[in-house]
C-alpha cells in the first residue's frame, strides 16, 4: 500500500503536465502510465509542429515529452509499466498492476488523464472481407516508427484527420505507394497547414466526399471500393471505384479512453470537467483527450498543468470548486468545459457544427469576431466572466 | 489401430480427443494454421435446447444428449460456457401456435424445464423486449458457449495424449485399395490409416468423393452477424419464433460480455465454400431483424462484424455413417445447426456406434490418459490476492499487453507454448485482441511475444492464414 496527495493516471501531455501542475503546488505525487515510458501517443509522433503555443517553437512529438519531462520536479514519483486495473472513488484507492507487484494506492486527489483511442474500421459497419491490412493511422504509425516494419506496399488513407495526414505523408516518405485520402465530409477533417504539408506538397490527391462502401481480399486486402457520397453521407450509386491496395490506414476519429471512470462520475462522449479540471466527483480532475478530443498537444498540456494544479490544492484543503453550467448554444458542435468554476479564467474550447468564413462568437455577454473557421481546427477563447446562473456558448455566422 | 480424422472443427477435435483415450494410434489432420477457424469459428455459439428437431432424426436424438454432455465437458475441459437459458418470443396468433409444438416437440426430446410464460413473466424477465411480445417459449437448459475454446481445448487434450496434430495441412488425397482406406494424402505428408473420420465441415462432400465413399451434396449457408460492445440488451438468448426451418435473427448475450445479433441466411453456391465477406443488406437485415426482438438495439457499439457459413445439405438431418462402399471410411457430414449443440454427442457415437458397434473394432482403452485439462488463466478474473501471488511467482503476469480485455504477458505466452503461431492462435486462446480497440493497440506487442518465443522473425507472423503477414518488412532494411 502506498499514499500519495495526488495521483496521475496516465502519463502523455495531460498527464505530466498535471503532475508538474501539482508537484509545483507543493502535493506529493505519483505519476502512472501502462506503457514503460512517459510521454504516450508524442513519442510516436516524430513530425514537427508541436508546442507552437506553448513553447513557441515548432518541436517533434519527442522532443515536446522531453521538455514537459524536464518540467516534472524531481520528487514526483513516476511509475512506468503500470496499469490502473480498478478505482474505487469513495475510499479514494486504486489497484494497480505492473511487473512488481500489485499495489493500493490510497490518495486525496486523483488527475484522470487516460487520453484517447481511435476509432476502428471495424466498429465502421463497412461490408466486405476481414483480411489483414487494415489498421489505424496510430497503429501504423507506431509500427513504422518504433517498431520499425512497413505495413504493406500500396496504401490508401480513409479519413483526412491530422493523425491520417501525417501518415500519409510518413508512408509516402517510407517509399510506400499513397494513392489518395478518402474524407466523407465535403471539407478536410485535420488543420489546414497538414493538408498542405502532409498531402499537396507531395501530391497525394484528397478526395472530398467520398467513402469506402467495401474491402475485398483474403488474406490480404487487395481492393478497396470507395464512392462519393451525398449531404447525408450515404454512397450514390454508380460512382464506385475500385482502388488496388495492400494497406488501408484508418483515420476517422478519437474515442476518449474513459471506462474504469465512467460509471462514477459525468459523461458524455468525454468525461466532464470545469474549467478547472473538475468532474462531478470533488476529488477526481481530469484532463486531455479523456475529456474531449483537443486538436493541439499545447492545448492538452495546458489543460493537465491546470487540472494538477487544482488537484494538489483540493489534496491540501484548499480547493472549492463551483461548477456553473456552460451550455451549447447554436452553430457549436463541441463545447469544453462542462462547468465554469470562477477560481480559474474560463478556457472555452469550441469546434464549430459547420464551416464559416466570418462569424461571431458569443460566451455568456461577450462577442468576439473570428474568421474561416472549421470544424477541424479549434476555437479557443480564454476571459473572465463574471458569476451567473449559466453561460451560453454560441457561433453566428456573418 | 490408425485413423486419421479429417477436420478440426469442433466436430473434429472431439472426436479426435475421445480416440486420445484408447490404443490407436490417431492423426488429427486441419487444412487452417489452427483449429477451429471454419464453421466453428464463426455461429451463434449457443447450446440448444433441443426442441426444433423432428423426433426420429438423428438431430434429434444427439442434440439433447449433447446439451446434457456440456456440463461435464465444461469440468473436463475448462472452456467459458453458461446456461443461461432461452427464450421463443411469440407475437401473434400463429407463433403461439408454433410455441406449443415446440413446447411438446421438446418434451418427446426429453427437455427437462421447459415453461411456456406469458406477456408479464417475459417483460419482467427481458424489460427490454419488444412491447408487442404475447409470450415465450423458456428453456433454462439452453446455454452459451466460446466454440472455439471447446474446440482448443478438445485438441490440446488429445496432444497430451500422444494425438497427432497436423495444422495447416490440406488433405488433396485419399488412398483406397481392395475396398479398404490405406492413407491420407495432405499437400505436405502422407498419413497410412485403416479408418478415416470425415467432419471436414463445408468440405465433407468433396472429402467423401476423393475415397470414392458415398456422401450428401453440402452447399454453404451465410449467416452474418453484428457484434456489440454491451450487455445492455439481455441477459437470455433470444429467437424469435421459427419459420420455414430457420431459426431466425438472434439477440444472444455473449460470455465476453457482449451483445451477438444474426445471423440471417442466405445460400451460396457449393463452390463459394470460403466466401465470408459481409454485405450491406446482409448487416442492414441482421440489425432490422434483432430490432424486432429488442426494438431499441442500436449500431452505436459496434465492434465488428463478420459471417460464417453453415454446411447445409438437402437431406436436413445430419449425415453420420460408415461408408458401405469403402471399409473404414465414416462420414461425419452435413452437420448443421444445432450441429455445436450434438458435438459431444456425436462424438460419443462415432467412437461408440460407429467404430465399435458397427465396423466391429476392438478399441481398448488405454490404462493411463489424461481426461481433464485446464485451460489457460484468464488472470484478470482472479481475486486481487490471488493475481499477486501470480505475479510474486512471475511477473509476466504483472504485464498488460491487452488493455482492453487485460490480457497479460504471461498469458500470451503460455499461449505460445501452447502452440499458438498466429495472432489470431493468440486471439482465440486468450481473449485479447477482441475489444472495442480491435487490437490497434496490442497487436504489435502479441507478435513480438510470440516471435521472441517462438523464435519467429516479425515479418513471417500472421494474422491467420499463410500470406496473412503483419508486416511486409523493415522500414529501413
Amino acid at each position: 500500500m502506498k499514499r500519495v496527495e495526488v495521483v496521475v493516471v496516465g502519463a502523455g501531455a495531460a498527464g505530466m503536465a498535471a503532475a508538474k501542475g501539482a508537484a509545483e503546488n507543493g502535493a506529493h505525487v505519483l505519476l502512472l502510465d501502462n506503457e514503460n515510458w512517459v510521454g504516450g501517443i508524442l513519442q510516436q509522433c516524430i513530425h514537427n509542429g508541436f508546442g507552437v503555443h506553448r513553447y513557441k517553437e515548432e518541436l517533434t512529438g519527442p522532443e515536446f515529452a522531453e521538455r514537459l519531462k524536464k518540467e516534472i520536479p524531481s520528487d514526483v514519483e513516476v511509475m512506468t509499466g503500470s496499469f490502473v486495473h480498478k478505482i474505487f472513488p469513495e475510499e479514494k484507492k486504486l489497484i494497480v498492476i505492473s511487473r512488481r507487484g500489485i499495489e493500493e494506492i490510497h490518495y486525496e486527489s486523483m488527475v484522470f488523464a487516460t487520453g484517447a483511442r481511435e476509432k476502428t474500421f471495424q466498429s465502421l459497419l463497412i461490408p466486405g472481407t476481414r483480411p489483414v491490412g487494415i489498421y489505424t493511422a496510430g497503429q501504423a504509425q507506431r509500427m513504422i516508427n518504433i517498431d520499425g516494419y512497413l505495413p504493406g506496399k500500396r496504401a490508401l488513407v480513409l479519413g483526412s484527420g491530422d493523425v491520417g495526414l501525417i501518415m500519409a505523408r510518413r508512408m509516402h516518405l517510407e517509399g510506400m505507394e499513397v494513392i489518395g485520402v478518402v474524407e466523407r465530409l465535403p471539407y478536410p477533417g485535420g488543420l489546414r497547414r497538414n493538408v498542405k504539408q502532409c498531402l499537396e506538397d507531395f501530391d497525394i490527391p484528397l478526395y472530398l466526399s467520398h467513402t469506402v462502401v467495401r474491402v475485398e481480399g483474403f488474406p490480404r486486402l487487395e481492393k478497396v471500393i470507395v464512392a462519393k457520397v451525398d449531404g447525408k453521407f450515404s454512397p450514390i450509386p454508380g460512382t464506385e471505384k475500385e482502388l488496388k491496395v495492400d494497406t488501408l490506414v484508418v483515420s476517422v476519429g478519437l474515442v476518449p479512453v474513459k471506462k474504469l471512470l465512467a460509471k462514477f462520475v459525468d459523461v458524455e462522449s468525454g468525461i466532464l470537467v470545469s474549467n478547472s479540471g473538475q468532474t462531478s466527483v470533488d476529488s477526481i480532475f481530469a484532463a486531455g483527450n479523456v475529456t474531449t478530443i483537443f486538436d493541439l498537444v499545447d492545448y492538452v498540456a495546458n489543460e493537465g498543468e491546470k487540472a494538477g494544479k487544482n488537484a494538489a490544492l483540493y489534496a491540501k484543503g484548499k480547493f472549492e470548486g463551483k461548477r456553473i453550467p456552460v451550455k451549447k448554444g447554436e452553430g457549436v458542435k463541441v463545447l469544453h468545459p462542462k462547468w465554469y468554476d470562477p477560481s480559474d479564467p474560463l478556457s472555452v474550447y469550441l469546434r464549430v457544427s459547420r464551416p464559416m468564413e466570418r462569424a461571431v462568437v458569443r460566451i455568456g455577454k461577450y462577442e468576439i469576431e473570428a474568421e474561416d473557421l472549421t470544424p477541424a481546427e479549434m476555437v479557443h477563447v480564454e476571459i473572465e466572466p463574471p458569476c451567473e446562473d449559466e453561460i451560453v456558448v454560441s457561433v453566428t455566422e456573418v | 489401430m490408425k485413423i486419421a480424422v479429417i477436420g478440426g472443427g469442433i466436430v473434429g477435435t472431439l472426436i479426435a480427443r475421445l480416440l486420445s483415450f484408447y490404443e490407436a494410434d490417431v492423426t488429427l489432420i486441419e487444412k487452417e494454421n489452427d483449429v477451429g477457424w471454419g464453421v466453428t469459428k464463426a455461429n451463434s455459439g449457443i447450446i440448444h435446447a433441443g426442441y426444433d428437431d423432428e423426433p426420429g432424426t438423428l438431430r434429434a436424438s444427439l442434440v439433447v444428449p449433447g446439451n446434457e454432455a456440456y456440463t461435464q465437458l465444461q469440468k473436463d475441459l475448462d472452456f467459458p460456457f453458461m446456461r443461461v437459458g432461452s427464450h421463443v418470443l411469440a407475437f401473434n396468433e400463429s407463433d403461439l401456435k408454433t410455441l406449443e409444438e415446440l413446447y411438446k416437440r421438446g418434451e418427446k426430446n426429453g427437455i427437462k424445464g421447459m415453461k411456456i410464460l406469458d406477456r408479464e413473466e417475459v417483460l419482467s424477465m427481458i424489460p427490454k423486449v419488444n412491447p408487442d411480445v404475447k409470450a415465450s417459449l423458456y428453456a433454462p437448459s439452453a446455454g452459451i458457449v466460446i466454440p472455439w475454446r471447446v474446440a482448443l481445448s478438445a485438441s490440446d487434450n488429445f496432444v497430451m495424449n500422444g494425438g497427432k496434430l497436423a495444422l495447416g495441412e490440406r488433405v488433396v488425397d485419399i488412398e483406397v485399395s481392395g475396398g479398404r482406406v490405406r492413407k491420407v494424402i495432405t499437400d505436405k505428408n502422407e498419413y497410412e490409416a485403416d479408418v478415416v473420420i470425415n467432419a471436414s465441415g463445408l468440405f465433407a462432400d468433396e472429402i467423401a468423393k476423393m475415397a470414392g465413399a458415398e456422401s450428401v451434396p453440402i452447399h454453404p449457408r451465410k449467416g452474418e452477424y453484428i457484434l456489440l460492445d454491451t450487455q445492455e440488451y439481455t441477459n437470455y438468448v433470444l429467437f424469435p419464433t421459427p419459420s420455414h426451418g430457420s431459426k431466425g435473427m438472434l439477440v444472444v448475450p455473449t460470455l465476453s460480455e457482449n451483445t451477438l445479433i444474426g445471423p440471417n441466411a442466405v445460400d451460396l453456391p457449393p463452390d463459394k465454400k470460403g466466401d465470408v465477406s459481409t454485405t450491406e443488406s446482409g448487416l442492414k437485415e441482421v440489425h432490422e431483424g434483432a430490432k424486432k426482438l429488442i426494438p431499441s438495439i442500436k449500431l452505436n457499439k459496434v465492434l465488428r462484424t463478420f459471417a460464417g457459413l453453415r454446411p447445409e445439405s438437402p437431406q436436413r438431418d445430419f449425415f453420420i455413417k460408415e461408408s458401405e462402399k469403402v471399409w473404414g471410411f465414416i462420414n461425419v457430414a452435413a452437420i448443421r445447426s444445432p450441429g455445436l449443440t450434438a458435438a459431444p454427442a456425436i462424438a460419443e457415437y462415432v467412437v461408440e456406434e460407429l467404430l465399435q458397434q458397427r465396423l466391429k473394432i476392438n478399441l481398448q482403452k488405454k490404462r493411463e490418459y489424461i481426461k481433464s485439462i485446464k485451460s489457460i488463466q484468464k488472470v484478470s478474473r482472479l481475486s486481487i490476492e490471488d493475481w499477486a501471488e501470480l505475479v510474486r511467482k512471475d511477473e509476466r503476469y504483472g504485464n498488460i499487453i491487452c488493455v482492453c480485455n487485460r490480457v497479460t504477458e504471461g498469458e500470451i505466452v503460455e499461449a505460445v507454448k501452447r502452440g499458438a503461431r498466429t495472432l489470431d492462435s493468440v486471439k482465440f486462446r486468450t481473449g485479447a485482441m477482441c475489444g472495442p480497440c480491435q487490437a490497434a493497440r496490442c497487436a504489435m506487442k502479441i507478435a513480438k511475444i510470440i516471435s521472441r518465443e517462438a523464435g519467429i522473425p516479425i515479418e513471417e507472423i500472421l494474422l491467420n492464414a499463410d500470406g496473412s503477414n503483419i508486416a511486409v518488412g523493415k522500414v529501413r532494411p
